[in-house]
Formats: C-alpha cells, structure tokens, sequence
C-alpha cells in the first residue's frame, strides 16, 4: 500500500517539480527576451504597476545572479507564498485573486464532472442493452465529444440566453446585487451558474455514455458473464455485475480526462465571463498580467494533481484487486 | 435413458454463410454413464456441449431433439432453457479459472447466484461447505476473491458450484486443457467422483485427450468434421475402433496414457473439409484409405454391436 | 510487475487528453492482433467490410467533402479572409456573402474555408507530432522493457497528469509571434501520452511472439524488428491512434484560438469564435459570425470518431456481428 501510493505521490511530484520549471523557464528564456518587453510595455501602461513588476521580476529573475541562485530564489518566493502583485487589479496580490476565483471555478468543475460521469455511464449502460437507444445514445455521444466546449457554450448563452431570455448569459450574479445570504442573491447566483453548469456536463457526458457502452459490452462478453449465463442466471444480476465492473476502468478514464474537462470549464467560462480562473487567464492575456497567468497556471496544476491523487484513493476502496496484490505485495 | 440426442443441428452463422459445425448428432447417454466426447478441434465437439445448455450468439439452432429423463429440452429457446440450466443441465467451462466475478467475494457471488435462481442460500450452505471440503477446500474460500485464490482451487470451485442442484447431466468443456498431466487426471477423477457421490447423473466430458478419457469414461464419443463417427464403451473404442478415423486416431497415440497434447493428430495425412459447404457423403472419405465408390453417400450412425456404433459402410 | 499495471485493462482503448476527445473512442485491444491471413486475400475482405460500413463511408465522406472546400473554396475566392468591407457590416447571410459578414464588413464563408484549412494544418502537424512521439516511447518502452521501460513510463506518466491546454497557454502567451506550425509542435508534445500508453502495451504484447523471436534470434537490430516486424503487425491500430489523435489536436487548437493565443497572422476557426465573442456577436444575435466556425469543427471531428468506430468494425472481424 505504501509502495503504491509513494510511488503515485512520486509522479505527482515530479510533475509539479517540472510544471514550476516549465513556469520558470519560458518567461526567462523565450526568444525575444519576453521579460524586457513585458517590461517596456507595462511602463506605458501604469507607471506604478511598471514600478512593482519591475521590483519582482528583479527578485524574480534577480537579473544579475547567476541562473542557478535565481533558480532557487524562485522556489524560495513559491515557498512563501509569494506569486506576485496584478498588474491588472494593481496593487492585489495574485494569490488574493486566483483565491477569489477558484471557488467559482470549482462550483462549475465538481457537479459537471460528477454528475456527468454518473449521468453518462447510466445512459451507456442502457444503451448497451437496447439496440434503439444505443443508436441514439452512440451517435449523440460522439457528436458532443467532438464538439468544442466553447461552442456549445456559445450555442447556449446565444439560444437560452439571448434569444429565448431564459438565462443570464454574463457574469456570476446581477450586478444590480450584493452579495449575501438572501434569498435573491443565492437565486441570481444559481441563474447564472446553469448555462455554463449545462455546458460543460453535456459535452463530458457523450464521452462517459461512449465509454461505459464500450466497457460493458467488454464486460458481458468476458468469462465470468457467460457463466452466469450458462448457469441461468437471470439478465438483471449479470448485468448488474458488468455495469459494477466497468465503473472501474470509467473510474480510471475520469483521471485520464481531468486536464480536458479543466481546458473546458476555462473555455466555458471565457463564454460567460463567469469569473474563475479561465477568466481569470483570459484578463491576464488581455493585461498582460504574466504573474497572474503563471499563478494560475500553479493553480491549475496542483489541483489536478490532487484530484488525481483522490481519484487514485478511490480506486483502491472500490477495486478488491488492487487492495489485495498491494497487501499481497506489502506482506 | 437419461439423455437422448436425436439429429442435432447447429450451424454458426457467418457472413460467408452457415458454417455447419453440427450436423446431426444421434446419440444417448444412460443413467450414471460418463461419455469421453473426442475430436481435434473444429470437429464438433465442443458446439455440441454448448448446445445442450446455452448456445452463444453466434449459434443457430437449425433442428433435431433433446430429451433429458423423459422431459424434452428446449435447446432451441433459450428463455425456457434457463429453467432448465444448473438445475438439470449444468456446465464446467473450459474457462474455469476466470468463471468467477473478479470483484465479488466467491461466498456473495454465490449467494447471488442461487438467490436469483429462487434457492436460498442459507439452505444451501451446509451442503456447500460439505462438498468444497470434499474437494479439498476450506470454508474460508467463500470469503475470498478469485484473485486470492489459486489456479487449481478456482477450478475446484467452479467444479462444486456447477453441481451444487445436482443437476441430471453435466457438461465438462475442455475442462483439464489448461492444467499439468497430474492435475488433469486429479480434475477428471473428482468428476467421477461426483458422478458416484449421486451430485451428477451423467457427464459429456469433452476433451481432445483419448488418453485421459479411457481412465475415467465409461464410453467414448468421437465426432468429426460435425457429425459422430463412433461411440461405444470407452475399451471397446480403444482396443477394437470400428471407424477408420478412430482407428486412426487411437493408433496415432504412441501408447495408452501418454499425453503429448493435439500433436499426436497430426499423424493424420490431410486435413478436415471446410465446414462452410462440406461434400455430400462421408466427410472422412478423403482422408480415409478404405473410401470406396459408396462413401458418397452418408452412412448411418448405425449400432454394429450392443451399444456400439459406427458411422461407416465399411464397419 | 509494476503497481501502474495492477488494475483491470484502462478502458478498451486510449483516452485523447484534449479538448474533448472521448476517454475511449474506438480503439479496442484485440484489433492489431488479427490472424495473418494471406495478404492479398485479407486486403480485399477488408475492402469489402470497409466499403459496407455506414459508419466509416459517412465519416469519411463528410471529413473530404470539408478537405475538399479547405483545399479548393479559398483559390475560387477574389478577396482574402481579413478583408474588411466586402460587404455591409453584420449582414446576414445572403445570396451573395453565404455566411453574412462580420461587424467589420468581412466575409465570413471566406474566413470559414480559410479556417478548415489551418484546422485541417494543425490536426496533421499537431496529430503528426503527438503521433511520431507517442510510437517512438511506445514502441522503445514496450520492445525494450527494463529500466527503459520505467523510465519512459514515468515521463508518459508526468505529462499525461499536467493539464494540457493550461501548459499551452503558458507557452503560447509568452511567444512574440505564432504560427501554425509553431501551434501545432506544441500541442504535438503535450498531447502524446495516451497513445505512447497504449503503443506500448501492444508493442509488450506482440514482442513476446513468436515471429519477433524469430527475428531477434536472426540478429536484426531492434530498430529493424519493430518498423519492419511490429509496426506492420499494428498499423490497423496505429492508423486508428493517429486519427484520435488529429481529432485531439483540432479541438486543443480550437481552444487555444478561442483564448485568443492562435496564429497572429491569418484566419482560423477558433480566432472566428473568438473574435465572435469580443465583437459581441453574442449580444447583436450575429449568429452566423459564430455558427459556422464551432460546426464546422465539430463535423470534421465528429465524423472522424465515427469513422474510427468504423475502422475498427472493419478491421475487427469480432465486432462485425451486431
């Protein structure tokens, strides 16, 4: 057990380890010298803002240490805490900021994501056993996969928004409101998190309805399924052990897809301006706010990394086979 | 009689067409009587035991009967089939070692099993723990999952599970091809085992190993190329075979009770007709040094002696 | 045996980690490993499935019909896809404009066919690249094994966990100009990991056979044994990974245009989408500004996955029954 999970954590590590380098690096090394630039088109921008991102990128950089000492320095900033002041809301630091944005983030992210996964494996499940849905269910799927998330996202905010005004298409509540506790601002929240919500969870969930299809007609094919037929057992419980079985290796595929489902919910949110960290990204981009960009992008990656790791958790509640090679492998 | 075949047809279905794979069994299976059925692969032998208990998809059923104790199985309907399965007709599959759900505990899978198949579980435990022990585990094994279990004890399992309603005729796929020499004989002498113990009434033991048949059948089936060339009582067969395949095939063992797997066959010069669009007559005809000019016609699976029969002119 | 391997088969087939691909579209284990027919009699029995295949005749048909418009519409147009005032500003489609113009007076349909064309450009570079990558880790870390093995594996492993899109922008936003090419050999090398996964499990598979002993014992030399004895023994399956992968790259592509970190110079769809949405296409119900674009990506990869289920049908005799 503490093999595998030390091993996993190992992985993650090392991903974050590179991420941050990657993150280090380009800006430092980027043909064109991107810092100076930066530099020289913030400074007509705001002068003071010029002023800070000059300070931190001489602590950043440390422009006349050698490359190894501003190696570790930057660790030693991302050690603190430290990401840096926004150019774009000068003076709030980016770590204030990217705080403000993830839960907004995340409130479109989980219930996507999870509700999708179930939602999809539920419909391929009937579909592999019910030849008129399954040529519903199959063609459906692939188009919604193949669809880029903006679009629907645009399709959406331009059908149930614009045209029919059932929907707030900008933005995470009115801004005719404070936020608070009442009764309204809770309502004007939810009405502005259902299209970007809607989104995101049908384009994810062509792909779950696909995959759990493919898996259980794997599954009641495989050996264990002809038995219990030969032995007359009724459809239900062989079923029921094919769709159990074939949770496992959906459960596998979410962690495979989490870097995709996360470019969508950053897609989806540049649509309707909802503010997390796509839109974040997207003012960076505009604001040339690089410490934003970076921050977020630090964001990003931890929390996929933890959601992998979560995911590697429930795998091995869930799986007895995995449990028992690994107390095998610890005795 | 406690099994009677009579012109059994199943074909597969391809694209190119039917492949008869089965075309037209007649035989019987007496009360207690364990039949070694034989062939190399491709002969038949192995759709012959699925269709009398669950055809897979592929298979059609085209026609003849099966009676079994006098009821008539309804090998053509597999909705009514399943009254019938693991009650009367049951199955140890070739696949005995992934039989078993690999994410449910051996007890709960069966538990699963019988309670869907209206037994309860509970009533049935006692006598479940008897015969596991009988075959040399422990009751510890149904708290266990497949993976935990060892190549030989999953078989055992399987071979207990599959007779638990002491089910009238019992079908062994290719039940020992996966396993060493001494565990082959260990397997196929708990089936007969079984057989005396009253769990099973009579066995289809489907093997391509003549030698291993000849220690614990009481008769020997041999099919080729989708029909039955010879059948009759295991020493009969392996001493004086009537049929000139069989005669082919026992004389191509090196010596009663040594194995060397399929290879042995290749003593055989040629190859079986395609079953796709097989000739009129004989099959065996082109690879046969008796054919003669009435080897184009079929010959009768006919009794040439008490319980022996032979399906050739020649016999 | 690695704890990495110790569950059940990661779903029949590889997981795209783009912008959307399914996490198993239709590439099964069992497909490489068909029989060894005689070749001649196998290729026309292929032809004869392929060509009775709905699914992989309607992909196909769709993905050339818009190869084609790619290739040819642009040479029949007398104007330039960022040509401003062509026609009236915010038209809608008409007789004459197709797709109507956008708020600057441009074509849209001329900016639509210059689109397909960037789009069908990064699906081969940036699919070209992860495809390239993903064989050479695959078939070294499967072929070779050992520490090899574990160390490519644990690079595959690295970059299958960094979340793609958000590494590219972070690349494309500190570059001073982007192209095409440039786009697409970054997505290239961020976007291989699935496939080197899968390349390699049926590299393992297929060196344990007899024919690749064979061929080591001759002592031909590792590079040889796999281009001229494995590789052809999976281009069935190879083929179908590169589609999955083009697939990939037009959707990651498509995102990182709709940002606003595309090409800086020409046209391409997602810059449509994206130039849609900051001229507030949404708000004037402009819809035909950011309709085409987002349909036109998503029948060009749409059909290809449908065609890919179709491939594998062909080359899969398993599944040509339902």
């Amino acid at each position: 057990m503490r093999r595998y999970f030390g091993r996993k954590l190992f992985v993650y590590a090392l991903t974050f380890f590179i991420a941050m380098t990657v993150n280090w690096i380009i800006p430092r090394f980027m043909p064109g010298d991107p810092v100076q630039s930066r530099l020289a088109r913030a400074s007509l921008q705001s002068p003071e803002a010029s002023a800070a991102m000059q300070a931190y990128y001489e602590r950043l950089f440390g422009l006349d240490v050698p490359l190894w000492q501003q190696y570790l320095n930057f660790w030693a900033s991302l050690a603190r805490g430290d990401l840096g002041i926004s150019i774009w809301l000068f003076p709030q630091p980016v770590g204030d900021i990217i705080l403000g944005a993830v839960p907004y983030s995340l409130a479109l992210l989980l219930p996507a994501i999870l509700l999708s996964w179930v939602v999809g494996n539920w419909f391929g499940a009937y579909a592999a056993r019910n030849r008129w849905l399954d040529n519903t269910v199959l063609p459906v799927g692939y188009v919604l996969t193949a669809t880029p998330y903006m679009w629907l996202a645009l399709l959406l905010a331009w059908g149930l928004g614009i045209v029919a005004g059932l929907f707030p298409v900008g933005g995470a509540y009115s801004f005719a409101l404070t936020p608070s506790a009442t009764p309204e601002f809770v309502g004007s929240l939810l009405q502005h998190w259902f299209l970007p919500f809607l989104s995101l969870f049908l384009v994810a969930l062509g792909g779950w309805a696909i995959g759990m299809r493919n898996m259980i007609i794997y599954e009641l094919e495989s050996d264990y399924s002809n038995y219990l037929e030969a032995l007359g057992a009724p459809r239900r419980l062989v079923r029921r052990y094919a769709f159990r079985n074939a949770m496992l290796p959906q459960l596998t595929g979410l962690a495979l897809q989490l870097g995709t489902l996360v470019a969508g919910s950053l897609l989806t949110e540049i649509v309707f301006s909802y503010p997390g960290l796509g839109y974040l990204i997207l003012q960076a981009i505009r604001n040339q706010d690089f410490f934003l960009l970076q921050g977020a992008f630090m964001f990003i990656v931890v929390g996929v990394l933890i959601a992998n790791f979560i995911i590697d958790i429930v795998y091995v509640l869930v799986d007895p086979r995995t449990r028992i090679q690994m107390q095998g492998g610890a005795a | 009689m406690s099994l009677k075949v009579r012109d059994l047809r199943v074909y597969y279905r391809t694209l190119a067409g039917d492949v008869k794979a089965l075309d037209g069994a007649d035989f019987e299976l007496a009360d207690g009587e364990i039949t070694g059925l034989v062939g190399e692969s491709g002969s038949g032998k192995s759709t012959l035991g699925k269709s009398l208990i669950k055809l897979d998809g592929r298979m059609r059923y085209v026609s003849g009967t099966v009676e079994l104790d006098g009821a008539e199985l309804p090998v053509r309907d597999s909705a009514r089939m399943n009254d019938f399965r693991f009650r009367e007709v049951s199955l140890i599959p070739q696949y005995a070692m992934s039989a078993m759900n690999p994410t449910r505990k051996v007890g709960r899978m069966i538990a699963d099993l019988l309670e869907s198949r209206g037994e309860r579980f509970r009533a049935l435990r006692p006598e479940l723990v008897r015969r596991l022990e009988l075959v040399g585990l422990g009751e510890q094994v149904l708290g266990r999952y497949p993976i935990e279990l060892s190549g030989g004890m999953k078989q055992r399992t399987v071979m207990v599970l599959s007779t638990l309603l002491d089910p009238s005729l019992l079908i062994a796929d290719e039940v020992t091809s996966a396993l060493d020499v001494s565990n082959q004989r260990a397997v196929a002498e708990t089936l007969a085992g079984f057989r005396d113990r009253g769990f099973v009434k009579s066995m289809i033991f489907v093997t391509h190993d003549v030698a291993l048949v000849n220690q614990i059948a009481d008769t020997i089936t041999v099919m080729y190329a989708g029909r039955l060339a010879e059948k009759g009582p295991a020493k009969t067969v392996v001493n004086s075979p009537r049929h000139p395949y069989t005669r082919m095939l026992i004389s191509a063992l090196p010596e009663v009770g040594v194995s060397h797997g399929e290879r042995r066959l290749s003593g055989i010069p040629g190859s079986p007709p395609a079953l796709l669009d097989p000739p009129a007559g004989c099959r065996f005809r082109d690879r046969c040094p008796l054919a003669f000019d009435k080897c184009e016609q079929e010959p009768p699976f006919a009794e040439v002696e008490p319980d022996h029969s032979v399906a050739c002119w020649k016999a | 045996m690695s704890t990495e391997q110790a569950g059940p088969p990661t779903g029949a087939g590889p997981a795209p980690g783009g912008g959307g691909a399914p996490p198993d579209a239709a590439v099964p284990a069992g497909a490489p490993l068909a029989a060894a027919a005689p070749a001649g009699r196998r290729g026309g029995e292929l032809a004869y499935f392929a060509l009775r295949n709905g699914k992989l005749v309607a992909g196909l048909v769709i993905v050339l019909f818009f190869l084609l418009v790619g290739l040819f519409a642009p040479m029949l147009l007398p104007h330039g896809p960022n040509e401003y005032d062509i026609g009236p500003q915010g038209a809608p489609p008409s007789a004459e404009l197709w797709l109507g113009t956008t708020r600057f007076g441009q074509d849209v349909y001329a900016q639509f066919v210059h689109g397909l064309r960037s789009t069908f450009l990064v699906g081969l570079l940036g699919g070209g690249v992860a495809f390239a990558v993903g064989m050479v880790v695959g078939f070294v870390a499967g072929y070779r094994g050992g520490w090899v093995d574990e160390v490519l594996n644990m690079i595959t492993n690295v970059v299958l966990v960094l979340p793609t899109l958000a590494v590219l922008i972070i690349v494309a936003a500190y570059l001073q100009a982007r192209g095409v090419a440039v786009q697409s050999l970054f997505i290239g090398l961020t976007s291989w990991p699935w496939a080197a996964r899968s390349i390699r499990a049926q590299t393992f598979s297929l060196s344990s056979r007899d024919f690749v002993d064979l061929a080591r014992l001759s002592g031909r030399s590792s590079w040889k044994i796999i281009f001229r004895d494995i590789a052809p023994n999976m281009s069935s399956y190879l083929f179908m990974t590169f589609i999955l992968l083009f697939g990939g790259a037009v959707l990651i592509a498509a995102g990182l245009d709709f940002i606003g970190l595309g090409p800086t110079d020409g046209t391409s769809l997602g810059l449509m989408m994206n130039q849609a949405v900051n001229w507030g296409a949404l708000q004037l119900g402009m819809w035909w500004w950011f309709v085409p674009p987002g349909l036109g990506i998503t029948a060009i990869v749409g059909a290809l996955y449908v065609m890919n289920v179709g491939l594998d049908e062909v080359f899969n005799p398993k599944l040509r029954e339902t």
